[in-house]
């Protein structure tokens, strides 16, 4: 029997019944389908976690103050809060640490922020010129502080989308307004572009000056006469280099604070990379669990589907007789009950995906969430789907091969 | 054209042999219209789905066509099934959501002829058959019982087989219907096709040329059938065979029709 008269006969077997062989096919369509849809929304989620985390900076390691201690030892004011990180610690990483793309000093504190009838209170974090490169920062209007601005301590400020619109409610472009921190003026120089505000901190809400400006004017020296700072940025070149980074970032300063057991450290070094996997093993658990109960309706898909075939060679006990009768072989017979299934897997399966897709693309749409669904997935139910077919296809179709001819005409 | 040698047949139950057919001998030759009769029970089936290649005996030989067939695997008798036989049943076995044409070409299929050459030799089958050409695309539920057994009679034509074999052709029928299927037999045969047919009724058997008695799995008597009854010379009936048939089949058929299609 040719391959192409065999899928017509399958066809119009199929075509007879239509009623059932629609239901049948719904089976593996409802299965299908929320595989797709599952897995796209678990990657989406994926994709939107690391985003958020990427979106922070690219392949950053940030090093913060340890604990501050007080005399004698016994008040702990906190993680991050001691002023044992200073400028010279900075310089000594820009300068001796390889693999670096760029380290900016950060120095913040929250201020009330004043302009023309309007003020808010936000964190006012003093830079240099390193800083967009590693914190991702893109500029909507204007400049960023330079390096100029740095070593001569000028009064400019760049402000942060939100802290824009809160400050400057009327006016669409505030550059060259000034703003009041703690009672010094500050000209606006620049708005940054939205980061989109999510996490534990807004990243638009934020008020930015030169490095030197917050130390000269706002915070002033540590209890030692030296410049510090709050946490050091450091951009790594590229995610592989990230961890040599960051054991020398460690090292250089156990060595510049004369420590030599490196629990006892007065600084943390946290690595941005190791955040995202965190995260992204938790998404990828949820994906999978998800995907298991979608595929869970899959082989009960199968299950329908083997069902519908034996019925359906019971009923059709006689024609199978004929067929034989008039020259089919077993393996004619056999193939053209394989060739049903599969049909019906087949076609369920594509309808599956593009239900599926679109399931997914709504989610995305009114959840504003990035669904995705990618080539593999789609490949791989494709192959599941043919996969059910065969699989659950194989014994109806077997036992429609092995009917005796003259039992099979006989059977009423 | 056909020879059987010694025919055996035994069925096997729990270790019990059942002889159905025993020391079976007679040879047909080609361009005969041969009747086996007997009663329920006397083995006339099981010689049929020897004759059909649908079983093998237990011993003895069967050549058919010069082939000895007695011996084959099953996919080799689905092969002489294919090339040398056509099958007529009692109750017709068509497939009832398919036009008469796909019905008759369905042999072909099996055969891997070209789909441009099946409709032709489909349609020429039915032909032979005596269906009138405007109800070729009706679908084969749609006909009466007589057109329907007529389609039949065209699929088991079709590969132009060496050996048609009907077994019991007009049981479903009603006499006027039987009588013109019996007709088109006699017409076949006049053509030179070697037919071979399976009744239990004298009178159904009279239409052939030679009737073979089968009891207890023995041949009984084979013997010329010299008053062959001929519906042929009845012209008036052959002429108006569709005519009375349709008659038939809005009176008679609807009952019998819905039991015969195979029921998907």
């Amino acid at each position: 029997m040719k391959t192409n008269d065999l899928m017509r006969e399958s066809y119009s077997a199929l075509a007879v019944n239509k009623v059932r062989s629609t239901l049948t096919m719904l089976g593996i369509i409802i299965g299908i389908a929320s595989v797709i849809a599952m897995i796209a929304i678990g990657q989406g989620a994926q994709a939107m976690v690391q985003a958020n985390i990427q979106s922070i900076g690219s392949n950053l390691i940030v090093v913060t103050p340890g604990v501050q201690k007080g005399p004698g030892a016994f008040i702990s004011l906190g993680r991050g809060s001691a002023e044992n990180l200073t400028m010279a610690d900075y310089q000594a990483i820009a300068s001796q640490v390889p693999s670096i793309q760029a380290v900016a000093p950060e120095l913040s504190k929250p201020y009330q922020i004043t302009a023309k009838g309007t003020n808010t209170h936000t964190q006012v974090i003093g830079t240099n010129q390193n800083y967009p490169i590693v914190r991702n920062v893109n500029m909507q209007d204007g400049s960023f502080v330079t390096a100029q601005e740095v070593s001569s301590n000028a009064k400019v400020a760049v402000l942060g989308p939100t802290t824009a619109s809160d400050l400057f409610p009327n006016i669409a472009d505030p550059i060259e307004q000034t703003i009041k921190i703690n009672s010094i003026d500050f000209k606006i120089i620049g708005v940054m572009q939205s980061k989109g505000g999510s996490g534990f901190f807004n990243q638009d809400d934020m008020v930015i000056i030169p490095i030197s400006t917050a130390q000269h004017y706002l915070a002033g020296p540590n209890s030692n006469g030296q410049p510090y700072v709050s946490d050091i940025s450091i951009s790594a070149v590229d995610q592989n280099s990230m961890s040599a980074v960051q054991q020398e970032v460690t090292n250089l300063l156990l060595q510049r604070h004369k420590i030599t057991d490196p629990s006892q450290a007065d600084f943390t070094v946290q690595n941005q990379a190791s955040i995202v996997s965190a995260a992204s093993s938790v998404t990828g658990t949820f994906t999978i669990l998800l995907a298991s109960i979608a595929g869970i309706s899959l082989v009960v898909g199968g299950i329908g589907i083997m069902n519908m075939m034996l019925t359906t060679v019971t009923e059709r006990t006689r024609e199978i007789g004929l067929r034989k009768a008039i020259g089919a072989t077993r393996r004619d017979i056999n193939l053209q009950f394989l060739a049903e299934s599969v049909i019906l897997t087949f076609f369920g399966g594509f309808i599956g995906i593009v239900l599926g897709w679109l399931i997914a693309l709504a989610a995305a749409h009114f959840l504003s969430f990035p669904a995705q669904v990618n080539t593999s997935s789609i490949i791989l139910a494709f192959g599941v789907s043919a996969f059910i077919g065969i699989a659950f296809g194989y014994y109806p179709a077997l036992r429609a091969s092995k009917l005796d001819p003259i039992v099979a005409l006989r059977f009423e | 054209m056909i020879q059987l040698q010694n025919i055996f047949k035994s069925y096997f139950n729990e270790g019990i042999e059942t002889r159905v057919l025993k020391n079976i001998n007679f040879s047909i030759e080609e361009g005969e219209f041969v009747a086996i009769m007997g009663p329920s029970g006397s083995g006339k089936s099981t010689l049929m789905h020897i004759l059909g290649a649908l079983d093998s005996p237990t011993s003895g030989k069967y050549i058919l066509d010069g082939h000895d067939v007695s011996t084959l695997s099953d996919d080799n008798l689905a092969e002489i099934r294919r090339k040398k036989i056509g099958f007529v049943f009692q109750s017709f076995n068509l497939l009832p959501r398919a036009t008469v044409v796909r019905n008759v070409a369905l042999p072909l299929v099996y055969a891997e002829i070209e789909r441009s050459k099946r409709e032709e030799m489909a349609k020429s089958a039915l032909l032979q058959s005596g269906l009138d050409e405007s109800r070729f695309y009706h679908l084969s539920n749609q006909l009466s019982g007589g057109q329907q057994q007529r389609v039949a009679i065209a699929r088991a034509l079709v590969n132009n087989p060496a050996l048609v074999l009907a077994d019991e052709p007009t049981g479903n029928l009603d006499t006027k219907t039987g009588d013109i299927v019996l007709g088109t037999f006699q017409d076949l045969n006049e053509q030179g096709r070697t037919i071979v047919l399976i009744t239990h009724e004298p009178y159904v058997a009279e239409h052939a040329n030679r009737i073979i008695h089968i009891k207890d799995g023995e041949v009984l008597s084979d013997e010329k059938n010299t008053h062959r009854r001929a519906v042929i010379e009845h012209r008036g009936v052959v002429e108006n065979r569709d005519v009375v048939e349709n008659h038939g089949a809005v009176e008679n058929q609807d009952a019998i029709e819905s039991k015969n299609t195979i029921e998907h």
